[in-house]
């Protein structure tokens, strides 16, 4: 059996208005960072998971990511896999 | 009439349970029990209520985990029944995200925790939730969350206005909540999921007694 190493970015979809992202993106203004034109703030998450193929483990992840790391009304995701 | 049951569900992190046992009991004399959230026996209650609070810490995002609780599982054979479900504040957080109701509750658009008073404008009167025999259109209850903005996309805000599903609305939208929205229920109209606390207008010493009318339409024939 192989291991896997997951990385899964979850981002709020672009209609969702992201509050800490904008507050975020007024204080790098402030620290006089310039020509930031957008900035969103989203989740990574890091797993290990084995698994036989990459398939069987890809339909894990997407199982976790549609029914647990993402509610899907609010936000969308990728993610990352690499054989350890 | 006598035997009606309230369970009110406590998950690690609930905060509210006590006041909505409160107010039922205290307040309106309706018998309630607490549930604990690894239960899956509903058959000694009529009805339901998810308090507020923090359920498993708000961990990943408000109401994700409790989704998968095993009292969350027994619940859609409970409404499907047709029995009465209410959601306050995190239970209408854990009603989202269980899919019980449409729509999602992200972050308060100016990112602070609000804790005021809020005047609503009532809706619907799908459910009875809210349809005082006074007629009086507009209540006032008291808000307290940070992630209390309602969001859906504009396919389901139809869906919510074709079919009257929007049970309650802020005049003065405190937290950027799409179309102003406070509370909303299923078709069927017996799961109420709302941002406002009912159980904290139960009582005249403390400010205000809009909230009454919620909680005893938990009790049904």
């Amino acid at each position: 059996m192989d291991e896997f190493a997951v990385k899964v970015f979850v981002r709020l979809r672009p209609s969702v208005l992201d509050p800490a992202g904008e507050a975020t993106k007024s204080a790098s203004i402030k620290l006089g960072a310039e020509g930031i034109k957008s900035l969103r703030i989203g989740k990574m998450i890091e797993l290990k998971i084995e698994g036989n193929e990459e398939n069987e483990v890809r339909e894990k992840i997407d199982l976790l990511c549609d029914r647990l790391f993402t509610n899907t009304v609010i936000e969308d995701y990728e993610y990352s896999l690499k054989k350890l | 009439m006598d035997n009606f049951t309230v369970g009110v569900v406590v998950f690690p992190g609930s905060n509210c349970d006590r006041d909505v046992s409160w107010a039922l009991e205290g307040c309106l004399g309706i018998k309630t029990k607490y549930l604990w959230h690894e239960s899956s026996d509903l058959s000694d209650v009529e009805a339901i209520v998810l308090p507020g609070g923090f359920s498993y810490g708000d961990y990943l995002r408000c109401g994700a985990i409790a989704r998968f609780s095993p009292l969350i599982n027994a619940l859609d054979d409970f409404v499907k029944s047709g029995k009465r479900v209410l959601g306050i504040c995190n239970g209408f957080q854990i009603l989202t995200e269980s899919g019980f109701l449409p729509g999602a509750l992200v972050a308060n658009k100016n990112l602070n925790f609000i804790c005021d008073d809020s005047e609503l404008d009532i809706v619907s009167s799908k459910g009875g939730w809210f349809n005082n025999g006074d007629e009086k259109q507009t209540i006032k209850l008291p808000i307290a969350h940070g992630e209390g903005r309602y969001y859906c996309d504009s396919d389901t805000l139809k869906k919510l206005v074709d079919n009257e599903l929007i049970a309650l609305r802020y005049r003065n939208n405190p937290n950027g909540s799409s179309f102003d929205i406070a509370g909303i229920t299923n078709e069927k109209g017996n799961v109420l999921g709302l941002m406002p606390h009912p159980e904290r207008a139960c009582d005249e010493a403390i400010g205000g007694t809009d909230g009454l009318h919620t909680l005893k339409s938990l009790i049904t024939k």
